[in-house]
């Protein structure tokens, strides 16, 4: 395992040639969100360039099915004006079984809709991908890294819309190639035994993903007029999609810092308290003693 | 209050009488909020209330979520998002309620090792010691069957391993499992009749909370010295005890306050810290998780169940002996359940004639040891089950088991331990007085 932050750093200095990799291993780097932290919270703006970026191209094959289109007004997230979403969801057209005497027909979508589901079945839901993927482990099941860290979902996010790089030379040498596009930041797909060492661990990290790049850079143009780079867009796509994994996060967080105020207060007192109660029966026994 | 003379309810006014003559409620509450306590309890004797506190948290955040879940393996994970999403405060009722199991399960084995530190299940308090343990096994139940609701990718692969368990005891076990899932996999049937004792169980423990409290009440609570209350007279036992009102409530609850800080720190500022990712994925039986590990708080005792395969040569020759009856699944189950079992049958294999570690010189290093194991078996459970994580696994179990067949048998007869005070009120006055202010060697109720 310590090996395996060794490389991490390694990979991460460009110097992944001839690094050993146990399987399973892939690369996440841990980029910097403004929601980041007990204090840390959501950019909208960058909420509303990620929504934008899911929209003209995650949303192609992806679906948000628990995320209502309404949800995109609330306080704590992209909070759009109240007419633009509107506006918004009637890009959607949405099944609805009560139309046509009950034979069902499509209608533009309402705020009360949810974004529609995945149109391809190999395309998982992004919901809740954010908290479904964990990018930081350890080390030796510690969990410390996650402790400063944090889970790293929209991290592993980042990295992997990052991670796409050319394929290692030994995949290249075989008779019939991988299916799929080689990713540093995706561990769960097929891995060739070409690139294996003996004992079975890989020689590169990450492995095969179904998904081709869905990123190059420029894919958007954002009207704040802000980067639009590939490291930028996934990070501004990573940061929408823990918005729809964590809605709420906004709230959790200010109740967190309410309550952990309001009870170290309440320990004050109850310190005090119990020090002068017991006070009396703590002076007779120095007196008796 | 264990023959602890104390004062009693007296009824004053006629409404008092009255009622008092038909139904002595007044009393029992007086009696048992008044209840007198050794002046002597330290820090770790808060964890009960931090207990009782967690049980009521539960119970009431599980209410307000079964309002909004519904029971149907189509419909449970979304209802949890509905409930994470749409439902007033929602998401902190569930953060509450999932984080609470971690803060019961922190809260229960601190109050174990507590007792098993001072001797707290010695005569005459076994039956407070075993009802503890029940409720313990309870509470793993619970929780486990909780785990299971949200139906998960975790919860639905976890509930197929341990439910798995049950098909490894010989001739019955397939039936055994078929019957706890309603069907022959993890399904329709399984989430149905765990939601249905996952609501049921927690009142069952209610139930056996009572009857601990009123176990230890009946004896009168220990202390870290293991010395009796005086009970030769009143004057006495008031020189030994306080009222419980309001000297340990108020404790108790600055404890409680300090507690929950932290608790709420964890549900405001990182809820998944606990949790595996993988549960964030609907359940899907065609798709299993890399690695199935079961919450933090089970995983001493899955270590010891993987830490007996069948290359221990206690295993071959368990599996020898029986013909096969006894394989290494089997006994892996056995020992699982049977750390449990030796936990609960410590009132009659410690010898020791003291009842606290405190003065145990020889107990204190292996009861250190105990709890380092214990935190190492926490860990390695979280390990995959290559490499050099089964031989530590098999130590440390080994150990667990050691400390109750043979260590604790063994000390009482050959440690020598020192002598307690005399009276509880000695051990009080001689913490609290002057000699121990210029630093003597009299031992802290703090440790």
């Amino acid at each position: 395992m310590f090996r395996k932050l060794t490389l991490t750093a390694a990979v991460a200095l460009g110097l992944s040639t001839g690094a050993a990799y146990a399987a399973g291993d892939s690369v996440v780097q841990d980029y910097d969100f403004s929601f980041e932290g007990p204090f840390g919270s959501f950019d909208t703006n960058q909420l509303q360039r990620g929504l934008q970026v899911y929209t003209e191209i995650c949303s192609a094959c992806h679906g948000l099915k628990f995320v209502a289109f309404r949800n995109l007004s609330d306080e704590g997230g992209p909070m759009l004006p109240d007419d633009q979403m509107r506006a918004y969801a009637e890009f959607y057209d949405v099944f609805d079984q009560a139309l046509f005497d009950g034979e069902g027909d499509f209608r533009p979508a309402t705020p009360a809709d949810h974004f529609p589901e995945s149109s391809l079945s190999n395309a998982p839901d992004l919901s809740l991908m954010a908290k479904a993927r964990a990018g930081f482990h350890g080390p030796y099941g510690l969990g410390i890294n996650q402790f400063f860290k944090g889970m790293g979902g929209p991290e592993y996010i980042t990295s992997l819309l990052n991670g796409y790089v050319d394929e290692p030379q030994c995949a290249l040498d075989m008779e019939t190639p991988m299916d799929g596009y080689y990713n540093t930041a995706f561990a769960a797909g097929g891995y060739p035994d070409e690139c294996k060492y003996e004992d079975g661990s890989h020689k590169y990290p990450g492995s095969w993903i179904g998904m081709s790049p869905p990123l190059w850079g420029d894919d958007v143009e954002f009207a704040d007029g802000h980067a639009t780079d590939i490291e930028h867009i996934s990070e501004d796509v990573a940061a929408f999609l823990m918005w729809t994994a964590e809605p709420k996060m906004m709230a959790r967080k200010q109740a967190g810092l309410t309550g952990v105020i309001f009870l170290t207060i309440l320990s004050v007192l109850l310190y005090l308290t119990n020090k002068r109660l017991w006070a009396p029966h703590k002076a007779a026994a120095k007196r008796k003693d | 209050m264990g023959g602890i003379p104390h004062d009693h309810y007296e009824p004053k006014s006629n409404g008092e009488k009255w009622l008092h003559s038909r139904l002595p409620i007044v009393d029992l509450l007086y009696t048992t909020i008044m209840a007198p306590t050794p002046k002597n309890l330290n820090w770790m004797w808060i964890w009960g209330i931090v207990l009782t506190f967690t049980l009521f948290l539960q119970i009431i955040t599980g209410v307000v979520l079964v309002m909004h879940y519904t029971p149907h393996v189509d419909m449970a994970f979304a209802s949890v998002e509905h409930i994470m999403r749409n439902v007033n405060g929602g998401h902190m009722i569930r953060y509450f309620h999932m984080n609470g199991a971690s803060l019961f399960f922190v809260a229960v084995y601190a109050h174990i090792f507590r007792g098993l530190y001072y001797g707290s299940y010695k005569a005459p308090r076994e039956v407070t010691w075993i009802i503890g343990m029940l409720i313990f096994l309870l509470m793993m139940g619970t929780a486990f069957m909780g785990y299971v609701l949200p139906w998960g990718q975790m919860s639905f692969h976890g509930t197929a391993v341990i439910t798995g368990l049950f098909g490894a005891i010989p001739f019955v076990g397939e039936s055994v499992q078929t019957w706890l899932l309603g069907a022959s996999a993890v399904g329709q049937p399984a989430l149905n009749r765990f939601f249905s004792l996952h609501y049921l169980l927690p009142f069952v423990i209610t139930g056996l909370v009572i009857v601990h409290i009123w176990a230890f009440h009946t004896t009168g609570n220990n202390n870290p010295t293991g010395v009796e209350v005086r009970r030769t007279s009143k004057a006495d036992a008031e020189k030994d005890t306080l009222p419980f009102w309001p000297y340990f409530v108020i404790k108790d609850l600055f404890a409680l306050a300090i507690i929950l800080a932290i608790f709420v720190a964890v549900v405001g500022f990182m809820p998944n810290y606990l949790g595996h990712p993988d549960n964030y994925i609907e359940a899907n039986p065609l798709a299993t998780p890399a690695h199935i590990v079961p919450e933090w708080y089970f995983l001493p005792f899955y270590a010891i169940l993987r830490a007996f395969d069948n290359t221990v040569w206690v295993v071959i020759i368990a599996e020898w002996v029986s013909f096969g009856i006894i394989d290494a699944k089997f006994f892996g189950v056995l020992a699982m359940f049977g750390a449990i079992v030796v936990m609960a049958l410590a009132p009659w294999l410690d010898t020791s004639s003291v009842r606290s570690g405190r003065y145990r010189p020889m107990f204190k290093w292996w009861f250190a040891i105990l709890v380092v194991d214990f935190f190492i078996l926490m860990w390695v459970g979280a390990m995959p089950a290559e490499g050099i994580y089964p031989i530590i696994a098999l130590i440390a179990s080994t150990y667990w088991f050691g400390y109750f067949l043979v260590i604790l048998p063994l000390l009482g007869v050959i440690e020598k331990p020192m002598t307690p005070p005399a009276t509880i009120e000695d051990d009080f006055n001689a913490h609290y007085g002057s000699k121990a202010a210029s630093g003597d060697t009299v031992a802290s109720p703090a440790e």
